[in-house]
């Protein structure tokens, strides 16, 4: 269990003692709420994390740090933004990964739009955001993420490149 | 008991008459489709690349008990929020007319929780459903998955402080106009269709 849960788990549980220490009636609408949001999302949920194992599990790194190295340009940085936000990286092991790519010779463009996209975009949680959210919501917080990430690498690679 | 909120959601949602209920259903299934889909690619990879296969499945387990730990505090959270928290405070704080202040308690709301990006989802779509506007539900999350002081710590740690600094800056920096321009176009295209996807689990709930 990690830290996050435990912070999380535990605060949520002080939440809920006040809540039925004030109102046990107000307190079983909310668990009601939660049931069912549950049952919504789980589907979803769990196609998720089936995907999470393939993608991880099964594309190799090598092929990852071979199509971002070199003289990558733009269209590195295209593909870096691309590979962001469709993997599935925790940002803690994200960081390490962009070191080692940078010296393997990967640009920092590409290094800063990966890590935008990575943090900010996840192609694998769209069903997830769709469904608490909205269609419109969605894709458009995704799109913009994206050319935002691209704007951001850009002035980036300019300025320490 | 039940909000005014979910008494509008369920009018409007009514309203909109039974295509509505036929294109929920469909992505219902779909959501079952997709989902026994990739479970058995994952599982059939598995067989297949045994040695592979292992590692997909350990990240896979990994990842399924940090949800089962996370995931149902977040919606009980939610579920909570639903209840205790007046929409006319959502409106007042994070409304259309809260202006900057809204803007920047949104970045700030979003770096104070730590957790996935997937578990401000919920959250986010009951604080729309609540009243805020657009712009602020949008910046939230940008703040959520990008601005954390662990990972920035992790960052910093890697990369240094030119590219973290930078970085960090520039996010912030281009993160408010992208809310503003995601607002208006969300608002030409039709302000209040997000209002039907989260309604529907109070509808259930009374």
């Amino acid at each position: 269990m990690s830290l996050t849960a435990i912070v999380i788990d535990s605060l949520v549980g002080l939440c809920l003692i006040l809540s039925l220490v004030a109102s046990r009636e107000k307190t079983k609408t909310a668990l009601v709420i939660a049931w069912n949001a549950l049952k919504r999302l789980a589907p979803s949920v769990l196609a998720v994390i089936a995907i999470i194992g393939l993608v991880v599990g099964f594309i190799p790194p090598k092929w990852i740090a071979s199509s971002i190295g070199g003289e990558s340009g733009l269209v590195g940085v295209l593909v870096a933004a691309l590979l962001g936000s469709v993997l599935f990286i925790p940002a803690i092991i994200a960081f390490p990964l962009a070191r080692s790519l940078l010296d393997l010779g990967a640009g920092v463009m590409a290094m800063a739009a990966f890590i935008t996209t990575l943090t900010m975009i996840g192609f694998v949680f769209l069903p997830v955001e769709i469904k608490e959210l909205g269609k419109r919501f969605a894709f458009l917080r995704n799109g913009l993420s994206f050319v935002a990430a691209v704007i951001i690498a850009v002035i980036m690679g300019l300025v320490l490149g | 008991m039940m909000l005014r909120t979910d008494d509008k959601a369920r009018e409007r949602k009514e309203k909109s008459g039974s295509a509505r209920v036929a294109s929920l259903r469909k992505r219902i299934r779909w959501d079952l489709v997709i989902m026994v889909a990739s479970a058995s690619a994952l599982f059939a990879m598995s067989m297949i690349f045994q040695e592979k296969g292992e590692k997909a499945m350990d990240i896979s387990w990994e990842f399924f008990k940090e949800m089962a730990f996370i995931l149902p505090a977040v919606l009980v959270l939610m579920g909570l929020f639903g209840v205790w928290v007046d929409r006319r405070l959502v409106v007042k704080y994070l409304g259309e007319g809260s202006g900057i202040g809204g803007l920047l308690l949104a970045i700030l709301l979003g770096t104070l929780p730590t957790g996935p990006l997937y578990v401000a989802f919920p959250l986010a779509g009951m604080l729309l459903k609540k009243g805020a506007r657009v712009a602020n539900v949008m910046l939230f999350l940008s703040a959520w998955a990008c601005i954390k002081i662990p990972q920035e710590l992790m960052e910093l740690r890697f990369l240094g402080w030119r590219f973290t600094s930078l970085r960090l800056g520039l996010t912030v920096t281009i993160l408010i106009p992208m809310a503003l321009l995601a607002e208006a176009i969300h608002r030409h295209q039709g302000p209040k269709a997000a209002l039907f996807q989260t309604g529907q689990d109070s509808e259930q709930a009374s």
